[in-house]
């Protein structure tokens, strides 16, 4: 069942083709990896469907909804979350304050009511307090709870962006190269995650990824992508062993 | 050394979780209550200043402290504010109505400034603003008809409900009132939602669009917040010189609110406070130890700007977190003695990240 | 006619100035990306040790000249090794707020050992006009413009042409890699202190003759903002056109819009040009990249 689509996608700098004429599906449930060589366009795809930027042609569809023209922060509500490939944190804050800020989709009571500090602000910031705890469960972030993130380890702070994005309780999750600098060890714990995050919470996911022994093993499908088009599409068996996915990375 | 153990999410809510916290601060109403009848009466005049300066100070710090806009033009909502209350008060308007008024306008202002800021950001900003607080002084010391130009315009007493607040105990009374309220009003914004949005905002836009905070949205709120909490200021400011010129709301005033954010501890409510007190009492300190310096020195002008300047320097180049970052530190050496390090609160390295315009 | 030839020949005067000085805020941004806040008050105090080498020690006006510039560029020089260099890394907020506190305490400095009173120095082309067509320029008008061309186009040669201009040219666009091609770049940003604070002497020297020796003067450098502003940010063609166009819409707001207009227009144009066209006349589009 298709749960997302990128239809005809075009994004144009300038004289730069970013992305030219992509198309995919993403079925509910799936782990879909976009894969190919540097300036492929990847990440453009992921802030096409994020409202960074706007594609000179095409459209993106989300669980039968046209979220093309969508306003940037509303992209959240519609039910996607995302990470970064340079990691974006809050950095003034702590682990609980930037996952707390994953909620920020939830209400908290209006304007007056927070200024106010009312019994009903007090309540829904305890239920999110509740929710942020459920997911520092998930990714075992208890002993940094209260830490400071700008002081964290690189491979901790990766993973307080993942939590954020989960905190935000999305149905589609985009994870930008999440194991760039990551040691093989911190790579394995992400795959398992990943694969929590996929049947247990019932998560869709699309990664942007190098690490192909991530990709073979999280992975239901992998897109190849090269000069903005797309390569090759299939499991990841079948595009690794893609005569063009070969060439286009040998560079022949 | 003491461990946070939270029970409940209550616990983790709490402002003064610890006995020893409800107690210093209680100590500090009391003082604060029965100061003006233990002072003298310049220096209860002194200390009603202070607290409307850390209404300033507090307006301001909303603004760059947390959603990290830059504003060098402070004083021009200070100035709006006093005038617009004045000129109020003037046509006969009742104080307690004024004030709102003169709130309200000044936000509606700070909504005009805010939203050009949407566009701008970084040192555009800071410049647009100058050049707005350079405007607002001139533009009030030529509109003669309604601000009495460079000669000046005196300014009504207060009267709440038929009471004369003028005096000097009813007017301290008054001001740590409304101090109070606004400082409790901005603690309870600051740690919901509204706050969370405005240091997200802050610290990576990206990551703030990411996750629904509608970016453009915040940074003009917190000008409208910040405006009219500066606003206040200004109108409570007005009471206190009884007098306004243009020359009151000038640069310096601007450059003193930057100072008193930046060296309070930028991000932090309190360190607001700090800086307002600390910098709020030089000219007091500076007029008291000039009879001890040598003649040529201490019968120029100049003084004060040069203390203000020399102290700015220190703060940005050996404590750029600001008293609060001073004071965070020595509560956790004393809560984790005998563990404290002395590279506790060293940041890792982390490479510059390059704000130029390209 | 000559009404708007005069104008615009005296609004060039004022506007050279503005150009040079805002050459000088250009200069410092691009290579070190700190909006420099000492620049008007070094040109202030410029003014004031100028005063003090040609009245009080009676030193010929070209020694004088020379004198000022070369304190006013080792101070900068010194400034920046010993100072600004503490903060390189740290949030661009921190470069404002250093230079903010340096400038006051210059400020303060020159207010502490000359006091509030205005002042004046002899030049040699003061009182001296020259008639050209049906206009009358004062002689230390052209002196302004002369220089200010004068010193824009020996930047340009010294950036294009010499191999240190070149280099300060790739260490502004990329410090970590002007580094590792062997460039010293620390020595680099000290350099172009150095150059800026000098310019920023040379105006000093050339401002307070027709606007007096006073600490005041340091104003002109929120004038050249809105020239920076007006010429696009970092552009240094723009800064010098925005410069001159600016000294000319003040001459024309004098006199053609009511009283009080004139020093008000610059802040209008900083203010309009940033939120309506943020890129100005010769500048790139601003902002971070994502």
């Amino acid at each position: 069942m298709t749960m997302f689509s990128v239809r005809n996608l075009s994004l144009r700098f300038g004289g730069v083709q970013a992305i030219a004429d992509l198309s995919f599906e993403v079925a509910q449930g799936e782990v879909f990896a976009i894969i190919g060589p540097n300036g492929a366009g990847k990440t453009s795809v992921l802030n096409v469907i994020t409202r960074v930027f706007d594609p000179s042609a095409g459209s993106v569809h989300f669980e039968g909804r046209d979220i093309t023209q969508l306003a940037r922060h509303r992209v959240v509500n519609a039910g996607i979350a995302r990470t970064f490939q340079n990691i974006e944190l809050f950095e003034g804050g702590t682990v609980l304050e930037n996952l707390l800020l994953g909620r920020h989709r939830f209400g908290h009571g209006n304007f007056f009511a927070q200024w106010l500090w009312t019994p009903g602000v007090r309540a829904a910031e305890a239920a999110s307090q509740a929710a942020v705890e459920q997911v520092i469960e998930l990714l075992d972030l208890a002993p940094h709870r209260k830490s400071p993130v700008a002081g964290l380890p690189y491979g901790v702070r990766k993973v307080v962006e993942l939590a954020r994005a989960l905190a935000a309780r999305p149905r589609l999750l985009l994870l930008d190269e999440p194991s760039s600098g990551l040691n093989p060890e911190e790579t394995r714990d992400l795959a398992f995650w990943i694969d929590d995050i996929q049947n247990d919470l019932g998560v869709t996911v699309i990664m942007v990824e190098h690490d192909m022994s991530l990709v073979s093993e999280a992975a239901d499908r992998v897109l190849c992508m090269n000069l903005g088009q797309r390569l090759a599409l299939g499991t990841p068996a079948e595009v690794q062993s893609n005569p063009a996915v070969i060439a286009a990375y040998l560079g022949a | 050394m003491r461990f946070d153990y939270d029970t409940s999410y209550r616990d983790g809510q709490a402002l003064l979780r610890y006995g020893s916290g409800r107690a210093a601060y209680a100590v500090l109403a009391l003082l604060l209550l029965a100061a003006p009848w233990a002072l003298g009466k310049y220096y209860v005049g002194e200390m009603t200043y202070l607290f409307i300066m850390c209404i300033g100070s507090l307006g301001l710090m909303v603004l760059k402290g947390y959603t990290g806009q830059v504003s060098l033009g402070h004083s021009a909502f200070l100035a709006l504010g006093a005038y617009a209350h004045a000129w109020m008060l003037g046509k006969g308007l009742p104080f307690a109505l004024s004030i709102p008024m003169a709130m309200g306008f000044t936000a509606l202002i700070g909504l005009v400034i805010g939203l050009p800021a949407i566009r701008v950001s970084g040192l555009y900003l800071a410049m647009v603003t100058l050049a707005f607080a350079i405007l607002t002084e001139h533009v009030i010391g030529h509109w003669d008809a309604v601000t009495g130009g460079f000669n000046g315009m005196s300014v009504a007493n207060p009267v709440v409900f038929g009471f004369d607040l003028s005096g000097l105990r009813p007017f301290y009374y008054l001001c740590l009132g409304l101090l109070t309220l606004v400082l409790l009003g901005l603690v309870n914004l600051m740690r919901s939602q509204t706050g969370r949005a405005f240091r997200g905002v802050r610290d990576s836009e990206a990551a703030a669009y990411g996750l629904g905070i509608w970016v453009s949205g915040y940074k003009v709120l917190a000008f409208v917040i910040s405006a009219g909490v500066s606003g206040l200021a200004g109108a409570l400011l007005a009471h206190h010189v009884r007098f306004l010129t243009p020359e009151g709301f000038g640069l310096f005033l601007a450059l003193e609110l930057v100072l008193m954010v930046t060296i309070g501890g930028l991000g932090s409510l309190r360190g607001a406070i700090f800086g307002a007190v600390l910098i709020g009492m030089l000219p007091v300190f500076i007029s008291r130890i000039k009879p001890m310096l040598p003649e040529q020195v201490s019968k120029q002008f100049g003084l004060e700007i040069f203390v203000f300047g020399l102290i700015l320097v220190l703060f940005v180049l050996f404590e750029p977190k600001g008293i609060n970052g001073r004071w965070i530190k020595l509560k956790t050496f004393f809560q984790t003695f005998p563990l404290y390090r002395k590279d506790l609160f060293k940041r890792g390295k982390t490479y510059m990240k390059s704000e130029r315009y390209k | 006619m000559t009404t708007v030839i005069q104008l615009t020949i005296n609004g060039m005067a004022i506007g050279a100035i503005y150009a040079l000085v805002a050459l000088g805020l250009v200069l410092t941004y691009k290579a070190t990306e700190v909006l420099n806040f000492i620049h008007g008050d070094l040109l202030m105090a410029s003014s004031f040790i100028g005063w003090g080498l040609i009245v009080v020690l009676k030193w010929p006006f070209w020694l004088a000249v020379l004198a000022t510039v070369a304190i006013a560029m080792v101070f900068s020089w010194v400034l920046d090794a010993r100072v600004m260099r503490l903060i390189v890394g740290q949030p661009q907020f921190a470069g404002v707020m250093l230079t903010i506190g340096i400038a006051f305490t210059l400020r303060g400095l020159v207010s502490m050992s000359f006091g509030p009173e205005s002042r004046n120095y002899p030049t040699p082309w003061t009182n001296q006009k020259t008639q050209l067509g049906g206009v009358v320029i004062a002689d230390l008008s052209l002196v302004i413009v002369a220089t200010a061309l004068l010193v824009t186009l020996a930047l340009f040669w010294f950036l294009r042409r010499t191999t240190l201009g070149v280099a300060i040219q790739a260490a502004s666009q990329n410090q970590l890699a002007a580094f590792l091609s062997g460039i010293r770049v620390k020595r680099l940003t000290s350099l172009v202190w150095a150059l800026t604070g000098g310019i920023a002497a040379l105006c000093g020297l050339l401002l307070a003759p027709t606007a007096l020796v006073d600490i005041s003067l340091w104003f002109v450098m929120i004038k050249a903002l809105a020239a920076v502003v007006l010429g696009g940010f970092g552009s240094i063609p723009g800064a010098i056109l925005g410069g001159l166009l600016l000294g000319v819409i003040e001459q024309f707001a004098g006199v053609y819009l009511p009283d009080g207009y004139k020093d008000a227009v610059a802040y209008l144009v900083l203010i309009g040009v940033l939120v309506l066209w943020p890129r100005g006349l010769l500048g790139d589009a601003h902002g971070r990249r994502v």
